[in-house]
């Protein structure tokens, strides 16, 4: 019996030695081989045999490439790459796996379509995914939204993005709002009421808290590029008059009729340099600003998700 | 009759039982769970899709391994251990063997589909916080699941009753995945011409169409199954794994057994 026992913790030991062992060699083994990852890796590359190869089981292989697809946006978008190469082909195989698997399209296109270091840069590709989520879940009105949404931001195309907007609202149940922006974007309207309406909707529509968060920076970003539009206007206003730029933002406000000193979402005053450009105080709290940056100034990357 | 195939039916459970089969329940509690944790952080907006998916496709991969590995040593681990002449020295006919040995390995599946239906539905509340009136369609693909565990354990027991346990497993398995390609074969069918058609149309209807079963996609998205297809798949489980045993009931009738 005791020497049985003692047998018994030998053993024990040396499987946990052994377990131990082997782990650590695998780790220095993944650190010698740091691009060996899953990441860059598509075994499989089209959709077609992964779908006859899933044996009927597609529904979870979609679930797996979606969060393959996730996490590859993910790790890269982290390290501020430039290139997602295998991003499309992920996404690609997994609504061939599973065409009804919305969140990949909407989720996808806004991975896709944002220029670096916000997205891939690939907003044709997130209307190609669109596309063929349109045509497979054609009562679905939110990815029309989406696709709308890529035409106005991304690419500027107006007429297109009224076009998918107008589509939408035919949909039955579609959000009354559709119609309302395929009309604003048929006649280019205010681009920051179109984009404030936009944002609003996308805040509005979606439960996920991440998604509202980010319609919420987006909403604050716009508020400054709007004061900073309307205050550069002003001072250039104030320089065609007096001949010399205001010295400090009080004379502005003063000379201009401004109710007082403006200040930011956060109530952080505008600051006025002495080159005569309009900046935010903390130009990091707004990261998808384009405008009231000091020069230069880099964002650091944020996830610039697209409505749900 | 009824008793003796009843008694065998017993037996055949309460040995996969002992045979600690039902151990299956503690890897699918921990996968499911595991899934059910992790997806919510390296996923976007897929937890209760996951839980759905990984789920059912547990439910019904688990229970065809369990139904190949069982179903193929029902009768051949009889022989091996020589407890098959105990039995039929007794007022056991041959046939009585077969069917009960059928029923008590359906009955150990859906114990264990029970089970694991427990645990995804458990699953489902955790990541959902509240049921829902489509996750009752949960249900019909639990229900195929078992349709599809009937035929498979014919076909075991078909392949059992004259081959060894590893040419039947690989029979069984080989057929699982041709019967996963059958709309396929029919199609390739519809392609062939002359003498060519008829043999690959013979051959489409004589496999298993397990396709037809498989509904875990459509009901994780809450896709309503047409009462019809219910119908035509209970009907065509019934005929193809009554059509297996009897086959397996042949030929074990006229096996030499000395």
């Amino acid at each position: 019996m005791k020497r049985h026992r003692k047998v018994s913790l030998i053993a024990g030991a040396v499987v946990v030695v052994s377990l131990t062992g082997s782990a650590v060699m695998l780790h220095r083994t993944d650190q010698l081989r740091p691009q060996a990852t899953l990441e860059e890796v598509l075994y499989l590359s089209s959709p077609t045999v992964l779908k006859r190869a899933s044996l009927g089981y597609d529904g979870l292989l979609a679930d797996i490439y979606w969060t393959r697809a996730v996490q590859y946006f993910g790790v890269r978008h982290h390290n501020g790459a430039r290139n997602y190469n295998l991003l499309f082909p992920l996404l690609d195989i997994t609504t061939h796996l599973d065409p009804r698997l919305v969140v990949a399209y909407q989720f996808g296109a806004s991975f896709l379509a944002p220029p670096p270091p916000g997205g891939a840069g690939q907003p044709e590709r997130a209307i190609q995914l669109m596309e063929y989520g349109i045509q497979n879940n054609p009562d679905n009105w939110k990815l029309y939204y989406d696709l709308g949404f890529v035409y106005y931001m991304n690419l500027k195309d107006y007429s297109k993005a009224a076009d998918a907007f107008e589509r939408g609202s035919k949909v039955p149940n579609a959000h009354p709002f559709l119609r309302l922006l395929a009309a604003q974007m048929a006649e280019h309207a205010g681009e920051f009421d179109t984009a404030r309406m936009m944002w609003n909707a996308t805040y509005q529509n979606s439960q996920d808290k991440l998604i509202r968060q980010n319609a919420v920076e987006h909403l604050r970003a716009l508020r400054v590029e709007e004061d900073v539009t309307y205050l550069q206007q002003a001072v250039t206003h104030f320089g065609g008059r007096a001949g010399r730029l205001p010295a400090s933002m009080a004379e502005l406000a003063a000379a201009e009729g401004l109710p007082g000193i403006p200040v930011d979402p956060d109530g952080h005053p505008y600051k006025l340099t002495p080159q005569g450009r309009v900046e935010v105080r903390v130009p990091d709290d707004f990261p998808f600003a384009t405008k009231g940056l000091p020069p230069g100034f880099k964002p650091q990357p944020q996830f610039d998700n697209q409505p749900q | 009759m009824k008793a003796r195939i009843v008694h065998i039916a017993s037996n055949t459970f309460r040995e996969a039982v002992r045979d600690r089969v039902l151990y299956n329940l503690i890897a699918f509690a921990v996968l499911l769970s595991g899934a059910a944790i992790l997806v919510g952080q390296i996923s976007i907006d897929i937890e209760k899709l996951v839980v759905i998916n990984l789920g059912l496709t547990a439910v019904s991969l688990f229970g065809i391994v369990i139904a190949i590995f069982i179903g193929i040593g029902l009768v051949s681990k009889e022989i091996e251990k020589r407890t098959l002449y105990t039995v039929l020295s007794r007022p056991v006919r041959r046939w009585e063997f077969i069917v009960g040995k059928f029923f008590g390995l359906a009955g150990t599946l859906v114990v264990n589909t029970f089970f694991m239906a427990i645990g995804v539905f458990a699953a489902l509340f955790y990541v959902s916080h509240k049921f829902v009136r489509a996750d009752a369609l949960i249900l019909v693909a639990l229900y195929f699941i078992v349709l599809e565990f009937l035929i498979v354990c014919s076909l075991a027991l078909l392949f059992s009753s004259f081959s060894s346990p590893l040419l039947s497993a690989v029979f069984a398995f080989s057929l699982f995945v041709i019967g996963s390609f059958a709309e396929d074969l029919r199609g390739f069918a519809g392609m062939a011409h002359g003498f060519t058609r008829w043999l690959v149309t013979g051959a489409a209807y004589l496999v298993p169409n397990l396709s037809a079963f498989n509904v875990i996609s459509s009901i994780a998205h809450e896709q309503p199954v047409a009462a019809q297809l219910i119908w035509h798949n209970t009907l065509y489980a019934l005929f193809y794994a009554t059509m297996a045993l009897s086959g397996a009931v042949l030929i074990f009738e006229h096996r030499n057994l000395k």
